[in-house]
């Protein structure tokens, strides 16, 4: 029981939400695919390697797109449909590109208390760059999202995997902003 | 192996007086010491595994009557009884034996709390030893610690814990020479409140989408990959070795009846300092807001509180004396929760904030059930138009007849907690909404909580 995702013709048109972004390459690394082979045997189900798989297939192909998500169901030998629901249901999944620094806001009640949503409009106008988008340099893309589990120390940035929630205020954004300009992160994949 | 993080944070996790006997540190041991994380830290100075090592010399069903003596509660939120859960599962009988497993739930994900990372963080031995012991007394062969899959660096602090607790005999094959086999994988979230509820983490388990089940069957009858299955918060499991080692009895003592034991109270909002608070259960709220956090930060009137992560009811100043435990917080129709204490200032705007928060859930619902995957989003765009100026005389009306129908009629407590913010912000803090609609701007003049959507 496979369910391939239909290929998009002039004839049968993808809806919108459908058309994902291309990735450079249509297939994964070797090394990423001999690490996902590895993930099949971990969990008392090969199905359960499906998250693990696409953060595996996400890393290697800078986002989890159609490619991904097609190269995780082949490799794990599982419907591309069940990997493809499963990329778009959570929000760690992005499926298209981010930049090399992607700068993720808590603007949930408790950071908000504490100028989230301030925090986040000075992100905007620092980086001009709207949510959604990414930088014509590549470098830079922000993302408003839910609690990150740092309400005390609040509001919360987290850079690709770094949190940084020590009171976040105007001196420390910008100190976080130019030690990724200085290379000093980790940059989205590493 | 990944590297181990090793960035302070700048939370607060103590207060005066705490680790003596009116205030007992059962949970925060070394917390804010980076290096506290290690094996032989919690073996010298936490008693670390010593409750492992006298729950292995007791029978299983002993073990599980110890905890149902502590009359502990699971700290997830529920608050159900620890040990009862442990009861409902299976026992191997001769026809049939079971595979049983014990998953930790370590998606923290309400806002307001950020107690388990603190865990985690500190003293992941606490949580691997109270999960061996769970096992054990369920016999399971198996564990899983579902991570939220934004905490990437505590799922890595785990696993060399974890490997640590291998090296050391306390998993694997043979624990400490009882013949019994057990051992412990982590398996990270990707971003999704809703894995939080105990079958939607399931699901998200066995790598599918995060959708709740329909219960029954209950995850102790058909769990994780269709076996049995007990899913416990991190806190709850950490607390099962001070158990283990004190005593039941002398664990039930602490806090108030039904209610036993300590608890981690994060403190987060206007409050001056924000922080981990670990308190006996039913300690007065304001006790915590006024006395250990400092109160108001910004040297206003407090207006409300949030006392149990964003999902509980808010409470307002009548309500401020509240003791902290579950049937006390019941009693005042709210709920512990998850024990996060949001404290809003005066010159909060309540419609805002509940708009904030329904924002929230409109986002985290799985879409599964109707009432909640609509309700929701009506809600969300309801309360918008009202903070916009937009609002309409019948919106109240509405919002009221809205609620009832979205509450106790979802799969699983998501609808129910989308609920709980309007309905107690539209009963206690009513003349701000009409004040929006009739006067098209805010009560009050605090800073704006919501993000402005760009124009395109």
């Amino acid at each position: 029981m496979n369910h391939p995702l239909p290929p998009e013709t002039s004839e049968r048109p993808l809806a919108p939400g459908q058309r994902l972004a291309h990735a450079a390459r249509t297939s994964l690394s070797e090394s990423c695919v001999q690490e996902i082979q590895a993930l099949a045997t971990k969990y008392p189900d090969k199905l359960a390697a499906t998250l693990p798989a696409l953060y595996l297939a996400q890393a290697d192909m800078g986002f989890a797109g159609l490619e991904a998500m097609r190269e995780v169901a082949r490799v794990l030998e599982i419907p591309e449909g069940h990997v493809f629901g499963v990329a778009t249901f959570y929000t760690m999944f992005h499926q298209k590109p981010v930049g090399k620094y992607h700068l993720q806001v808590c603007t949930n009640l408790c950071c908000a208390l504490r100028g989230g949503a301030q925090l986040f409009e000075k992100l905007r106008q620092r980086l001009a760059v709207q949510p959604g988008e990414v930088t014509a340099d590549g470098m830079w893309s922000i993302e408003e999202v839910e609690c990150l589990g740092s309400c005390g120390t609040g509001p919360c940035l987290q850079v690709n995997h770094e949190v940084y929630d020590e009171f976040i205020d105007d001196a420390k954004l910008d100190a976080v902003i130019e030690a990724c300009r200085q290379g000093h992160v980790p940059e989205w994949g590493k | 192996m990944a590297l181990i993080r090793t960035k302070p944070d700048s939370q607060s996790y103590t207060f005066p007086g705490f680790g003596s006997d009116r205030f007992p540190n059962f949970m925060l041991r070394g917390a804010g010491d980076l290096d506290n994380w290690h094996l032989k830290t919690y073996e010298g100075r936490h008693e670390g595994y010593v409750a492992l090592k006298k729950a292995l010399k007791m029978d299983p069903a002993s073990v599980t009557a110890e905890v149902k003596t502590s009359s502990l509660r699971g700290r997830g939120g529920a608050g159900f009884p620890t040990g009862l859960k442990w009861t409902f599962m299976p026992k191997d009988t001769d026809e049939k034996k079971h595979v049983r497993y014990v998953v930790c739930n370590a998606d923290e994900g309400e806002p307001g709390t950020f107690k388990d990372r603190a865990i985690m963080e500190y003293n992941p031995h606490q949580l691997i030893e109270g999960m061996i012991i769970a096992g054990w007394a369920m016999q399971c062969r198996q564990g899983f610690i579902y991570v939220r899959g934004e905490f990437k660096w505590l799922i890595d602090k785990l696993d060399a814990a974890i490997q640590e607790a291998r090296d050391a005999g306390y998993l694997g094959k043979n624990i400490l020479g009882t013949g019994w086999d057990f051992d412990l994988l982590t398996y990270r979230g990707a971003g999704a409140y809703i894995c939080g509820e105990e079958t939607a983490l399931l699901n998200s388990l066995e790598g599918r989408r995060g959708e709740p089940r329909v219960k029954p069957p209950f995850p102790a009858t058909r769990g994780a990959y269709g076996q049995p299955t007990t899913v416990n918060n991190v806190e709850t499991l950490a607390a099962v070795p001070v158990i283990l080692r004190i005593g039941g009895a002398e664990y039930a003592k602490i806090g108030t009846p039904n209610n036993a034991g300590t608890r981690i109270f994060g403190i987060s909002g206007h409050t001056k300092r924000p922080g981990l608070y670990e308190l006996p259960m039913g300690t007065p709220m304001d006790f915590l807001v006024n006395e250990l956090a400092g109160g108001c930060s910004t040297g206003k009137k407090i207006k409300a509180i949030i006392p149990g992560g964003c999902s509980a009811p808010m409470l307002d100043e009548k309500d401020f004396d509240c003791p902290m435990d579950f049937d006390a917080m019941k009693a005042r129709g709210t709920m512990a929760g998850s024990g996060g204490v949001i404290v809003m200032d005066e010159d909060v705007c309540i419609v805002e904030a509940t708009l904030r928060l329904t924002r929230f859930y409109a986002h985290e619902s799985c879409g599964q059930c109707t009432p909640c995957r609509e309700g929701c989003n009506w809600l969300e765009m309801i309360l918008h138009r009202i903070e916009h100026g937009e609002g309409r005389r019948e919106d109240l009306d509405l919002i009221a007849s809205l609620t009832p129908r979205i509450n106790l009629r979802t799969l699983c407590p998501l609808g129910d907690a989308a609920c709980g913010p309007i309905d107690s912000a539209l009963q206690k803090f009513r003349h701000e909404f009409e004040y929006h609609i009739e006067h098209k701007r805010c009560y009050v003049k605090g800073q704006a909580l919501t993000v402005a959507t760009p124009a395109h």
